[in-house]
């Protein structure tokens, strides 16, 4: 049995564009080319990119990303 | 409780000779007893000092601290707003709005393609240091012209300005003129800036600036937005390559190891940002009564964020003191946090990846010249940590 996929979300109306998450995760995020606000490129990030999703989710500054867990939990950083 | 808590009595206090890449020993000390402290800011005003990683990260997401200029409770006198498009020290909505048009301009991929001319630039420094002799200081060969010339190449500053511009930028950064002098190249930088911003309104180039005068930004604003910009891309990347040099050579393992791994570099820039975090210190000031490390930060108050301490907290980075390059440093905060975290922290990746790796490449027995001891480092005092001057020295082919 496996878990679910976590998914993720992404809230441009948060995101200030720093970049960290298409540096950290390019696999699955990159910036607009206009606004340089974020792109999801998968929302639910195949297993081989999962762990640098979850850094990239971790280090985002303004809170725009979170991963929601098979499970339930959200992980959202503060 | 609060007569349990632990006071820095002044700020900001001196490193030890010693250990010129350390924070203050009083800093140190300060987050040994606890991630927050009371303090007493310059001007006489008490206030808060917060050195632990934890609780620097949750103030700087939290927007009941605000980063408005004119409410910093540090000195006796009423301090102005800043100017028009400072947005460094604004809150939303008023900071969102000058830096939302500049987030595209500085995206990983557009800071990406900066890399060959990045390139060309630093070696166009090396070959002048080769082409010099065998020694030369690092900082006005290498350190201040390569972050110069692109930030200038960025926004659009005629090549011709360039020398003057650098001059009067480090007259109010360096933190060691006087204050008539501070004044002036303030002024003179304000002049400058707005005499381009009328040149790129009337003739638009291919740059930054030029862009920006298609926004409904005035020119009053978008002189603000540049001095930032410029002062922003001179003056913290120029210190990360000189300092982060001295520090290198200052550890000769690492050094070596660097040298011989290009895979490292990417990390040594991280850990070379934790280690230094030459932006040492932010203030924010409480909008409310907000409770904090188990202290109550009353409405008003202004707090001072050590970024240097908070990332070397043994609690976010197992020996923080150590010089690690291949060790794990994101989540640092010398970038900061929030919403105000660097606009151009991809472009300084960019530039440190591509200048410390080529000057590794390029003097395999790059040393001081002189005694370390005889490295003068800034004061304390200045807005930017980092050396006066770096003289090196290598080998002739």
């Amino acid at each position: 049995m496996t878990a679910p996929a976590p998914r993720l979300t992404a809230d441009r109306g948060r995101c200030i564009g720093a970049g960290m998450c298409a540096m950290t995760a390019p696999d699955v995020f990159d910036q607009d080319p206009e606004e340089g606000l974020v792109l999801l490129l998968h929302t639910e990030p195949p297993a081989a990119h999962r762990a640098a999703a979850r850094l990239a989710v971790g280090l985002c500054p303004s809170g725009a990303l979170a991963l929601h867990d098979g499970g339930g939990a959200d992980d959202r950083p503060s | 409780m609060s007569e349990s808590v632990h006071t820095v009595t002044a700020l900001p206090t001196e490193r030890r000779t010693d250990c010129p890449f350390d924070p203050p020993a009083e800093l140190l000390d300060a987050r040994r007893h606890g991630p927050i402290s009371r303090c007493t800011h310059p001007g006489g005003k008490p206030g808060w000092l917060v050195t632990g990683y934890e609780l620097v990260r949750s103030v700087l997401a939290d927007p009941r601290f605000s980063s408005r200029k004119d409410l910093l409770n540090v000195v006796d006198f009423e301090l102005p707003p800043a100017p028009p498009g400072e947005f460094l020290l604004m809150d939303d909505p008023e900071h969102s709005r000058y830096r939302k048009p500049l987030v595209g301009r500085f995206t990983v991929r557009r800071m990406r393609m900066l890399t060959e001319r990045i390139e060309q630039i630093t070696a166009e420094c090396l070959d002048a240091m080769e082409a010099g002799g065998t020694s030369a200081d690092l900082v006005t060969a290498f350190a201040k012209p390569i972050p110069t010339i692109v930030i200038c190449e960025l926004l659009g500053v005629p090549y011709e300005d360039r020398a003057s511009f650098q001059e009067q930028i480090d007259a109010f950064m360096g933190g060691e003129v006087s204050d008539e002098e501070l004044i002036a190249a303030y002024t003179a930088t304000q002049e400058y800036l707005a005499r381009l911003v009328a040149a790129k309104r009337a003739h638009p180039t291919d740059d930054v600036l030029s862009e920006l005068t298609d926004s409904d930004l005035t020119d009053e604003e978008l002189k603000g937005i540049s001095l930032i910009l410029l002062a922003a891309g001179f003056d913290t990347t120029a210190n990360m390559l000189s300092l982060g040099t001295y520090a290198l050579l200052r550890n000769p393992d690492q050094l070596a190891a660097l040298r011989a791994d290009p895979s490292l570099t990417d990390g040594a820039v991280e850990e070379l940002l934790r280690y230094l975090s030459v932006a040492k210190t932010f203030h924010r000031t409480a909008l409310e009564d907000v409770e904090l490390g188990g202290q109550t930060i009353a409405a008003g108050t202004t707090i001072v964020l050590s970024y240097h301490t908070a990332n070397r907290d043994p609690e976010r980075f197992a020996d923080p003191h150590a010089l690690d390059l291949s060790r794990q440093a994101a989540g640092h905060l010398a970038f900061s946090h929030g919403i105000h975290q660097c606009l151009g922290q991809q472009l300084a990746r960019v530039e440190m990846r591509v200048a410390f790796r080529a000057l590794v490449d390029r003097f395999p027995a790059l040393r001081l010249a002189v005694p370390a001891e005889e490295v003068v480092l800034r004061p304390e005092s200045a807005d930017i940590f980092g050396v006066k001057s770096l003289p090196v020295a290598w080998d002739a082919k």
